[in-house]
Formats: structure tokens, sequence, C-alpha cells
């Protein structure tokens, strides 16, 4: 998809989204920690990165989606300016030779001018959610797994929870903000922990600055909907993509966006062409495209 | 995948978890089986502490150079984890491969200061090795400690299996090669330590009787065996330039004290102020290579990715190629690397260099005249005058600084009430020099801030006599400072702290104590001490009572005046600079004598028989 948008034009800096995987021990390290650990690695890696002016120069760097302690990941999304770039197979390389054991660089590919930051694009996000081995499983297999999951979700008309802000408790309403949840079997040589039952939850919720459904929210409130009592050191959580809303433009300028919404229109008509459903989320990578 | 010694549930209950994983950027790793020696290195504190210091890097490095040796780190753990580990009897790990540290060859811990001892043994505790060196068997690691407090190791020297005097940089090679040969051959653990006693540079405490006179002081030292040496020399690395240095510094997750490149850019210092331990016992002053130093900051901000450098000396402004260093280091700032620069002597030049290199809005200046008045400096051979001191802050002012940081010290020898109440009129006068800057001119008002912590002597200086007060009277001298600082015509402009006394107290039985301290170490230990150079766990009655029930006197090791005389409990080591020179120098500070610095003058103090630095400088 991403080959389809042409981004051209002399520019001083260009807009890169790099997305990366954690794994293993790297779970244990906070976002913030991630942030640093980015920013002196992309200086080993010797990424052209644009700095800010003044006494204390520091990179342009903006994360996607803030991923919690513990849970680990398959999509996490960041975006940098550099003032040159290698191709993005080049880059690619660079970058994972100066990682640690447990990340891994997945993708680096160039954004259009203009492009707004995945911060403010990222609308929603996949998890797999499965139990930890070393606890007495709550569910015997996918099979029940699923239907308590249709009790819960499809069952429900609405699933209200209460959820401490910083001022008060407020209600809300989980079920509009859950896209989908289904039981699924899950690959044990790819998830670490593997997953003892080999099957678990799949769920996307809507992730961003407004309205942001952590996993673990919707598994409380699932526990207790069955009756069971809520651990959270129970569940691995992994985070498979983050994800933009396919009609939220994704860039500023009034060329850029013309040429967005032409991208559009193209989509769709592939798509009823193809006789396929529209997509309605695509994942922050591909509005990039890679650098040849 | 690396299996974690901490299960998910404990890590993600804990406080940062990232100390306890390894992983970090420039990890070694290797294969533990094919290492024939497998070390433990340890900083007893805190991960981010440990983590930012120069010495274990340099060790952790030149280590692991070795093909039969494996060097994994270990820290102390922080209280949560150090609750959980009791409870759930899970054994210290090291950070590299989280194997129990009992199943290591080498336990080698960094002793850098005198309130980190409870930690050392809270180390040994959790890592289920026993306490004393007297209880250790076959298979328990070789517990070996380092360091400058090593300069007085006789509080602990029923914890260690032996000491390494000096430097490290020369003497490990002989000792692994020893210990390999001994293990192959089947040799029992007392062999083993006999046979390294006899390296240069190591100090097995339980190869020497210590007998106490009538008067409590030593009376006698000496080794229990044949060959076993009488006096132990220090090690020193002579060629620093071509020394090992390392060029891929491990890079914490969370971010470290020292969270930059450390540039160390000299060992030792000329200057010879009467009460500073490291310009004694790092004797004599050594220089890295001017280009050496350029190639070895470019491969360590490349390897680590730091965004900051900072060089590291006792007296950075004493290095000769200064200048030439930091004109090669600023050009480099256009890939965002900022330079700190501490330990300047405020001089024009200083300033200049600061000035590229720093906000100076935000940045302030640093004096350290250790004392108020000209006569206490000299005493304490502070080769700083006041005049240089408001020329220097006349110079940065006239610049765009306005926050001044003055460092002093309370209770040093000789001190009178004039001396104390000169420290905020000095502070007052820096102040006035500020406003003498017309007021459309000058930036709002200054801010000199005074901070005195209370003097404690040290070994192998030539205050090693000299005695000290109890806390009553510390705090009484900082009342006379905060007092005489509200009668200042600038008084609003003076911020003042300063520290408490307990503390000062302790650390100045551990710096001067002999072997009997340390049972009052395990007692406060048993009772809970631990992490004491943090106020939040520092528990002053916890100690008092283990002094109480250990029948120990405080002020027999504070309060009294040594004799020329003494057998002192560190007089068996040889540091270079010799115990006459040391005496020389205490009677010229009771005079007001002021002793020429190295680069001034040769004083004969002992050093130049190393045949090297800044001695050979004075040879035509």
């Amino acid at each position: 998809m991403g080959a389809a948008l042409h981004y051209l034009g002399e520019v001083s800096v260009l807009n890169i989204r790099i997305k990366f995987q954690k794994s293993g021990a790297m779970k244990f390290i906070g976002h913030l920690d991630m942030m640093r650990y980015f920013q002196k690695a992309i200086r080993r890696a010797g990424i052209d990165i644009a700095y800010t002016g003044g006494y204390s120069p520091h990179q342009v760097m903006s994360f996607a989606a803030p991923l919690g302690v513990g849970i680990t990941s398959d999509g996490e999304y960041f975006d940098i300016e550099v003032t040159s770039t290698k191709s993005s197979q080049e880059s690619l390389e660079a970058l994972n030779q100066v990682m640690v054991e447990g990340i891994s660089i997945l993708e680096y590919r160039r954004l259009p001018d203009m492009a707004k930051t995945s911060m403010s694009l990222v609308a929603a996000a996949d998890y797999l959610i499965y139990e930890k081995p070393g606890y007495k499983p709550f569910f015997a297999s996918q099979e029940e797994l699923s239907r308590k999951i249709q009790e819960f979700y499809q069952g429900q008309k609405e699933i209200i929870i209460t959820k401490q802000t910083k001022k008060n408790l407020i209600e809300m309403d989980l079920k509009r903000l859950i896209y989908q949840m289904e039981a699924v079997s899950l690959d044990k040589s790819s998830l670490d922990p593997a997953p003892p039952a080999g099957f678990g939850i799949s769920l996307r919720a809507c992730t961003g600055s407004s309205d942001n459904v952590k996993p673990e929210l919707v598994l409380e409130a699932f526990c207790n909907f069955l009756n069971l009592s809520y651990n959270p050191l129970r569940f691995q959580t992994h985070r498979q993509e983050v994800y933009a809303k396919t009609e939220d433009i994704p860039v500023k300028g009034e060329q850029e966006q013309k040429k967005y919404q032409k991208y559009l229109k193209q989509l769709r008509e592939a798509c009823e062409k193809e006789q396929k459903a529209f997509p309605e989320f695509l994942p922050l990578g591909e509005l990039g495209e890679d650098i040849p | 995948m690396r299996q974690l010694a901490l299960s998910d549930e404990i890590l993600l209950r804990i406080d940062k978890p990232a100390r306890y994983i390894g992983n970090e950027v420039n990890m070694v790793k290797k294969d533990p089986k094919t290492a024939d020696i497998r070390f433990a290195i340890c900083f007893p504190d805190v991960y981010e502490i440990g983590m930012s210091h120069l010495g274990i890097q340099i060790l952790y490095d030149m280590f692991n150079q070795r093909e039969d040796v494996y060097c994994e780190r270990v820290y102390s753990p922080w209280s949560d984890l150090h609750n959980i580990l009791k409870e759930q009897k899970i054994p210290l790990f090291t950070l590299e491969t989280q194997s129990p540290v009992k199943d290591m060859d080498f336990l080698g811990i960094t002793i850098q200061y005198e309130m980190c001892y409870t930690n050392i043994l809270q180390v040994l505790d959790l890592s289920q090795i026993p306490m004393l060196s007297s209880e250790r068997a076959k298979g328990d690691p070789i517990v070996i400690g380092g360091g400058p407090c090593t300069y007085n190791p006789e509080p602990l020297a029923d914890f260690f299996d032996l000491f390494y005097l000096g430097e490290g940089e020369t003497r490990y090679d002989e000792l692994f090669d020893l210990y390999k040969d001994m293990k192959a051959k089947g040799k029992a653990r007392q062999d083993f330590l006999r046979a390294a006693s006899k390296l240069p540079g190591i100090y097995v405490p339980s190869l020497y009787e210590v007998d106490y006179g009538e008067d409590g002081a030593i009376c006698s030292f000496q080794p229990k065996y044949e060959g076993v040496p009488a006096i132990v020399k220090k090690e020193i690395e002579m060629d620093l330039s071509n020394a090992p240095y390392p060029r891929k510094p491990l890079v914490p997750f969370i971010k470290a004290t020292q969270d930059r490149v450390v540039l160390e850019i000299q060992r030792g210092c000329v200057r010879g102020c009467r009460f500073c331990q490291a310009g004694m016992i790092y004797r004599p002053t050594r220089e890295r290579d001017v280009d050496v130093l350029k190639e070895c900051a470019n491969d360590m901000l490349k390897s680590t990715g730091h965004e900051e450098i900072s060089l590291s000396s006792l007296s950075s402004s004493d290095y000769s190629k200064l200048p030439e260093l930091l004109h090669y280091l600023i050009g480099s700032r256009e890939q965002g690397v900022n330079i700190s620069l501490p330990s300047l002597r405020i001089d024009a030049f200083s300033l200049d260099a600061m000035k590229q290199v720093q906000d100076i809005r935000k940045s302030s200046l640093t004096f350290a005249p250790e004392a108020g008045s000209q006569r206490l400096r000299d005493v304490i051979n502070k080769g700083l005058t006041e005049e240089t001191i408001l020329h220097g802050a006349g110079l940065a002012f006239d610049g765009g600084w306005q926050k001044v940081k003055l460092y002093f010290m309370l209770g040093l020898p000789t001190e009178t009430e004039e001396d104390m109440r000169d420290i905020p009129r000095l502070a007052d006068k820096i102040a006035r020099r500020y406003y003498e800057i017309p007021k459309e001119q000058r930036n709002g008002k200054c801010q000199i801030t005074i901070s005195t912590s209370f003097f404690v002597p040290k070994p192998f200086t030539p205050f090693q006599w000299a005695p000290m007060y109890g806390k009553g009277e510390y705090l009484r001298r900082a009342k006379i400072v905060n007092e005489e600082m509200k009668a200042q015509l600038n008084r609003k402009s003076l911020k003042y702290n300063w520290h408490e006394a307990d503390v000062t107290v302790l650390e100045g039985v551990f710096a001067r104590g002999d072997r009997r301290v340390g049972k009052v170490l395990q007692k406060a230990y048993e009772k809970g001490c631990i992490f004491d150079s943090w106020s939040e766990f520092f528990d002053n009655q916890k100690w008092m009572e283990a002094f109480e029930e250990c029948g120990v006197s405080i002020d027999f090791y504070n309060l009294r005046a040594r004799e020329g005389t003494e057998i002192l409990p560190w007089d068996f080591i040889d540091c270079g600079v010799a115990k006459s020179f040391l005496a020389r120098e205490w009677e010229r500070a009771k005079r007001g004598e002021v002793t020429l610095n190295c680069k001034e003058q040769c004083n004969g103090c002992g050093a130049a028989l190393f045949g090297g630095g800044v001695c050979l400088e004075h040879q035509d």
C-alpha cells in the first residue's frame, strides 16, 4: 500500500517512522527508559538525526503509544526527523547491529512531508492475552474461552466499568471501545513466555490520547464478569500492532492532504473491485514507504 | 533467551526491575562453561550509583579481555528486593548470566566510602556466603576488596579473604594465573591465600596478628608466618596512556548518576592539600596522552551513543594539554555532544571554555575554598587565596554568571571561631563583588550557596593524627556559621546548607579504626543498618546500640590526638608517600606553613621512587 504514495520535493528534514519489536527481559524496561535507549541507539547506529538548537540540543523523536511495563510487542512505533538517510535496508541493518537482545527493528520508512506524528494518529491496537505458565488455568479449552467471551462481549449491550482518573472515579462503557475480542489459538514458539495452553484472547481496543483502553482494563472487567479473581500477574499481554484510522488524514499540508485523499479514493475503488471490505484501520507503518 | 533469576511476579512488584535484569548495551556475553575463572565484581550500593563508577568499568573490561575469565556484575539490591530475597531465600545473583554469586570463584568488592560497609555485609549475606573469612570453606568464592578505603582495610579485615592495595591495572593477571594453577592442582583455599600474600599489592588479613597495649592502641602488627611480607606496597600503573581503558563501556537502561562518557585524563593531584587522601595515595600525578584521550573519546561516544562526555580527574586545570583536549571536544559538539567540566579552577581560560559548552544562566560556578580564612587555608595547604576567588568570581559575574556554590569544611585542625565566621564573610565579599556591577547591567540578584561538611581525618594524610570532635561540637560550629551569615550585608543573596553530624562520627571511626570495630559493623547490620549513606535509611540509634553492645568506644577512635609514635592500623601499607613526610607536613600545618605543589617544587614525599609522572619533571 505504501508504494502507492509518492512524496517528492526538497526539504531540509525527512520524517522517518520506525517499527520495532520488544521481547524477553526488555519488557521490564519502561517507556521513558526506552526513549533514552533509542536516543543513544540512534547515535550508535550513525543515523543522521536532526537536533534542536540551543545549549542542550536534543533529538526530534516521538513515540506512538507508550507500552506498559511487563507487556511484550511486535508493533511499536516512533518517528524521528533526519537530515539525510540511507536506504531502509541499510538503516535497518545499522540499527539492528546496535540493538540489545530483545529489541529488533522491523521497519524504517519515510513518511510524507508534513506528516502528523504517530502519537496524534494512533486509534487502535491489537493484543494477544494469555495465561502464563505456573497458574492453574481459568479456561479448560479454547471453546470454553470462546463461549465466555461471547457472553461477555457479544452478550452484553454495554460493559460499564468505573475508572479512576487523576481527579475522580468515572463510569465508562468499555463495549464501544472494544473493536474486537475473540478466542484464538496461539503459536507457542513465537511468544515469550510460551503460552502453556496454546490459546488466548485476541483483542482490538481503542488506543490514543482521548479514549485509551488498556488491555488490563478489559481483562479485569472480563474476570469480574466471570467471577474470577483478577490478578494482573496471571496474564501475559502481547501487543501485535498499532493502527491509525484509515480515514484520518495523516498529513498537515494542503497539497499533501489532497494526495492522501486521492490515495483513499484509489483504495476504496480497489476494495470495491476486489470485493473486499474497506479497512477501517491501517498499521502506522503503512503510512510510510520504504526508501530504496 | 536468557533465563532471569527473578520471576515476573517479583520483577513486576519491585521498583526499577531494570536494576536486576542485565542485558545492557555492551554487556559482555560469554559461555560460562568456557571460563576457568568466574568473577563477580560488586559495587556495594544501588545499581544507579554502582553503574556510574569508572573503576568497575575498567576492571570489567580488562578482566573480560582474558578468555579464561568471565567477569559479571552485582550491586546492592534495593530494600524492596532485599526483603524478598531474604524471605524467599533466593541467593543474590550476577546480572550477566543471572547465576548465584556464591557459585563464582571470586567476589570482588570495590570499597569507595565508609558508609557502604554495611552494604558489603548485605551482599555477602544475600549471596549466602559466610560473612566471616574464617568461616568460608572450599567452594565459597574468594572475597577480595579494592578501592580507596582499603588504605585502611582493618575495620573490614574479618570479612575479606584478601585485599588488593592500589591501582587495579597491574597485578590481577598474576593473581588469576596463580588461582588457576592452584585450582588445577587441587590446592586448598588456605594454600592459595598464603601464596597470594606473596604477590605485590596483595594483603591477606588472616595471615597477620595484631596485639593491643594497655592504652588501647596497637602495640604490635606482624605476619603470622614466615614469607608473608610485613609491609605491603600499593600497586600503581605508571603507563596510563597504554593501560587498559574501556572503549565500550556499559550503558544502563535506567538513568545512572553518571549518564555520560567518562574520560579519565590523569590520575593523582599535584596540589598536596593536607586533608585530602586522594591527593596522597594516587601520587605521583600521571597524565594520559592527549592523542590517546581523543581516540578514547571518539570510540566511547560511538560505542555508547551517550550525548555527554565528562572529564574526570582530581584537578582538571592541572592537566597540561587541557586547552588542546577541550578544543577538540568542543569541535564534536556539532553531533549534539554536551561537555561537562567538573573540577576546573575558575579563571579566564576555564570561564571561556564553560561559556562555550554551558548555558551560563542555568549553570553555577563552584569554588572549594574549604576554609573561610586565609590562615586556615594555609593550614590545610589549600593554595586558593581570597584574591583569586574574588577575581574569578568577578570575571564570571562580568561574563553573565550569577550563581556561585562554595564548599567548606568545618572541624579542620586548629579551626577557631574566627575561621568559622570568615566563611559567610567570604561569601558576602563575593556577593559585594556582584553588586559592584551597575544595576542596569546585571541580571537581578546573585545566588551564593554555602555548603559545609564536617572534616573526617583520613589515613595517609598529614591530618591522620588529628583529633575529631563530638556531634554536639560539630553542630555548634555550623550554628556559628549560620548566625554569622545572618549578620551579613547581602544575607538575602546567601544560602547555607550543612549536613547532619551523625554520619561524620561513624565515618571517623571506620576511616581510622582497627580490627576491633569490625564487630560493630556486623552488629549494626544484624540490627538492620543498610544503605547508611542514604538519609532515608540511616538509623543512628541502631548504630549507637551496636557500639554499646560491642563495648567499643567511639571517643577512643575519634577524640584522641594520636602521637607520632603510635602504630597506626594502616602502617603496614606502603603507599609511596613516606610517614616522615606526612609527619613533616603535619608540623608545617600546625605552624600554618604552605608547601608548594609538585609542579613548582619536589618536596620529597617519597613517590619519586615510582620513577614517573610529575616527579620526572624535576630531573633537570
